[in-house]
């Protein structure tokens, strides 16, 4: 045994570890928590959550939630993201949203979300939620986050944001942070005077640009210069006018937040003329439905070929995969698989369930392999 | 009851004759669309409900405890007792039976999940499962398949075999009552066919054993020593509110259960008659086989809804707020139809219920052709079959029937 290393627990911690097993003792087959859960969802030890205190329209379709964090929240970084769990129409949904807050002193956390058009739960949370609902959440994470500033290197201090549409929120993250807005006007810091900000921002109109207000009042107080692209006013961003915009693109590392066709055009133009480039994207993956498909079950290292005519249970049985099963009609549950990527359709009523990695809890989406058929490639989880 | 196949025979109408094939493919249709409405509509208001029945559950666990601290003071005693029997009601029925079902998967909730729930019973969550989820609404009163009928200690239809052991049945079934959460238990181990095996238990049994075993361990803990023992000097009293709320819970649960399925008017089927069944068929066969309790909202949440078997025979995923709402389109079918549906106030059902376990705790036709002048030789009879073994009491029933026979000729 190495000196100084006790097998023993310090004794508080011995009557914490008994106290807790005889809670366990008197709550099981639940867990103390899930007592504690009915006054005091936001405590230390829970699962984490935060609770919407209030709720800022931005735009006509984008609003700013204000959240008190479980005391477990670890705090973040300006330019991270948060995923959130959230029960829409009572179905369990997780997006991610950067965080365009803080760190607060008052502990206070903020997502702005902006409401897809068909999205599921944008629309949600832009206008249906109230203040006092619970979300769940996770820790904050990201490397979309500034570098430090390093006289050495001037690519750590001139820096260029484009953001088109809702890829603002991180960076106004990052820009509040930077130079906090108070009623005495924008704050220059002592920390943030090393930074050259230049914020190539991008929207549809003007109305529908987000954080407008705040972007001028930096530009305004000298804190970063903006060049303001509207779609209506100035057509469409040409990659090709980057240059004539911002002169001394080749001494500043770009930061792109905004839609796929955006970041994959800045990243293959950037990559021509070797610039630095960091991206942020939130929705990577849309799930198509279609008609059969490969199912590959990931325990197993199986692939079958299935038809989207009969059930994934038969056809992954006469592969060889040993698959539960039980009144194979749909009622008993027991064929219950964890679907991590793709899209089944049920056999009985032609109802699609579709499962997008990282906009559902970590297990995936729980589905009957007995009555449900292949839409397309799927990964299950057995 | 006899099964639907052997009604014809004995000159008893069987209420699906007047059904073409067509019929029970319409049927079949209009269930359908009965479940792709609720589907359809299911949503923020159902979520609401499940998480206010748990929470609700919850709350009442926390406070009858705490007030059973102070088990020793007479109202509290009773206070607490009443709310822990209420919560471990709840826990059972509304919420366990029903979670563990899949009525609740949809919400993609691992909390609230068939794959990932525990209840407060010695049956773990996956037996039961299979047993019930699997075995019992797969082959809903079929018979030699489904063994919820009478759960291999009891007879509840005429074409199940009497045996001298079935005189014995009403005092089975108040134990079974009495101790209900063990004999799931033993029966989701299918513990009479292990015992039969001697030694040679097979290694899934060993481990189920185990498994329930260890349920057993921790709830005994819990309610027999862990809260006796934060209730200083009330140890005594909060056991026996414990064992109180276990054992009301038992009696409740069990004859909730029997009003299913036991109550008369409830058809069996046999086992050949579900050979190639159809979905239409399966849908038919729920529909005859179920039997429902009336009466208010209070009793339904406390029945777990199985007040509403039929619906839940019907559609056992779909939320169990649901089956309330449904079940006038459901009756309205069924009278539409022409079929019977097997309602009645909970007294009448368990009274019903209770008959069947007495009246076929006797060999079939004994208890109708006796009276006054014929007991003695009926006594004896019956004393003959007893002891007398399996050839006598084939003698001795089928002259009974023979006689039966009679009686209801006579009668007509």
């Amino acid at each position: 045994m190495l000196e100084g290393m006790s097998t023993t627990l310090a004794p508080r911690t011995r009557w914490r570890t008994r106290a807790l097993k005889i809670a366990e003792a008197a709550t099981t087959p639940l867990v103390p928590g899930d007592f504690l859960d009915l006054f005091a969802p936001l405590r230390a030890g829970a699962d984490l959550r935060g609770r919407v205190e209030s709720v800022h329209p931005e735009t006509a379709d984008a609003a700013t939630l204000v959240i008190r964090p479980g005391a477990d929240w670890r705090g973040h970084v300006p330019g991270q993201y948060v995923r959130v769990g959230v029960d829409v129409d009572g179905v369990r949904c997780w997006r991610a949203y950067s965080l365009t807050h803080g760190p607060r002193a008052d502990g206070r956390i903020s997502i702005t979300v902006k409401a897809v058009c068909d999205g599921q739960v944008s629309p949600y949370l832009v206008r249906h939620t109230k203040p006092g609902t619970l979300l769940h959440l996770e820790q904050a994470t990201g490397d979309f986050v500034l570098p430090v500033p390093s006289t050495v290197e001037p690519e750590t201090r001139k820096l260029l944001f484009i953001t088109a549409g809702s890829g603002i929120t991180p960076v106004i993250g990052m820009l509040r942070n930077l130079y906090p807005s108070t009623d005495a006007g924008v704050l220059r810091l002592a920390r943030s005077a090393a930074y050259d900000i230049v914020v190539l921002h991008v929207a549809p109109s003007e109305p529908d640009s987000i954080f407008a207000d705040d972007l001028r009042k930096l530009a305004a107080a000298g804190a970063i210069r903006l060049v303001a692209r509207y779609d209506d006013q100035h057509g469409v961003l040409d990659l090709a006018d980057l240059d004539a915009l911002v002169p001394d693109l080749g001494e500043r590392t770009t930061f792109a937040c905004g839609p796929a066709g955006l970041l994959d055009a800045i990243a293959a133009h950037h990559e021509e003329r070797g610039l630095r480039l960091l991206t942020e994207q939130f929705r990577v993956s849309t799930v198509v439905a279609g008609e059969g498909g490969t199912v590959s079950f990931a325990r197993s290292g199986v692939d079958v070929e299935c038809d989207g005519g009969r059930p994934i249970l038969e056809q992954a049985e006469e592969a060889g995969v040993l698959m539960p099963s039980g009144c194979r009609m749909g009622i008993c549950y027991t064929c219950v698989l964890p679907l991590r990527e793709g899209a089944v359709r049920d056999l009985r009523t032609g109802d699609l369930t579709t499962a997008v990695p990282g906009e559902t809890s970590d297990g995936g989406v729980a589905i009957q392999t007995c009555i449900n058929a292949a839409a397309g490639p799927c990964e299950i989880d057995h | 009851m006899t099964t639907i196949q052997k009604k014809a025979t004995i000159g008893q109408n069987s209420p699906i004759a007047h059904l073409s094939a067509e019929d029970i493919e319409l049927i079949a249709k209009e269930l359908d669309a009965i479940r792709a409405s609720v589907i359809e509509t299911r949503g923020e208001r159902d979520a609401r409900y499940i998480r206010r029945v748990i929470k609700t559950q919850r709350s009442l666990e926390l406070g009858s405890r705490i007030v059973l601290l102070a088990s020793l003071f007479p109202p509290a005693w009773f206070v607490g007792t009443l709310g822990l029997s209420a919560s471990k009601i709840l826990e059972n029925m509304e919420i366990g039976h029903n979670v563990l079902h899949g009525q609740w998967d949809w919400m993609r909730d691992p909390k609230i999940h068939s794959t990932t729930w525990h209840w407060d019973t010695a049956t773990p969550a996956e037996q039961w499962q299979h047993s019930h989820n699997e075995l019992h609404h797969t082959y809903t009163n079929v018979i030699g398949k489904d063994n919820d009928l009478g759960y291999g200690i009891m007879r509840v239809d005429e074409d199940q075999p009497w045996h001298p052991m079935h005189l014995g049945q009403p005092l089975w079934n108040l134990l079974n009552a009495l101790f209900f959460e063990y004999g799931i238990a033993a029966y989701d181990l299918e513990l009479r066919g292990q015992l039969r095996r001697g030694k040679q238990h097979t290694e899934k049994f060993k481990r189920d054993a185990k498994a329930v075993l260890n349920n057993i361990r921790k709830q005994v803990t819990k309610d027999y020593v862990v809260h006796p023992l934060l209730s200083g000097p009330s140890f005594l009293t909060t056991m026996l509110a414990n064992f109180t709320a276990n054992t009301v819970r038992n009696i409740w649960s069990h004859s909730v259960i029997m009003c299913g399925h036991f109550p008369e008017g409830v058809e069996t089927f046999e086992t050949r008659s579900i050979e190639g069944e159809t979905k239409p068929q399966w849908y038919l066969r729920q529909m005859l086989g179920s039997a429902n309790i009336s009466g208010s909202k209070l009793m339904h949440i406390m029945t777990g809804n199985l007040s509403h078997q039929i619906e839940h025979h019907l559609f056992p995923d779909l939320p169990s707020n649901r089956y309330g709402e449904i079940a006038p389109k459901v009756k309205a079918l069924f009278e539409r139809y022409d079929l019977a549906y097997c309602a009645r106030p909970l007294p009448q059902q368990v009274y019903s219920a209770w008959h069947k376990v007495v009246r076929l705790s006797l060999p079939n036709g004994w208890l109708d052709t006796t009276n006054a002048r014929n007991l003695p030789s009926q006594l004896k009879a019956l004393y003959q079959m007893t002891t007398g073994g399996p050839k006598v009491r084939r003698a001795l029933q089928a002259r009974m029937l023979q006689e039966h026979r009679r009686v209801l000729a006579a009668a007509a």
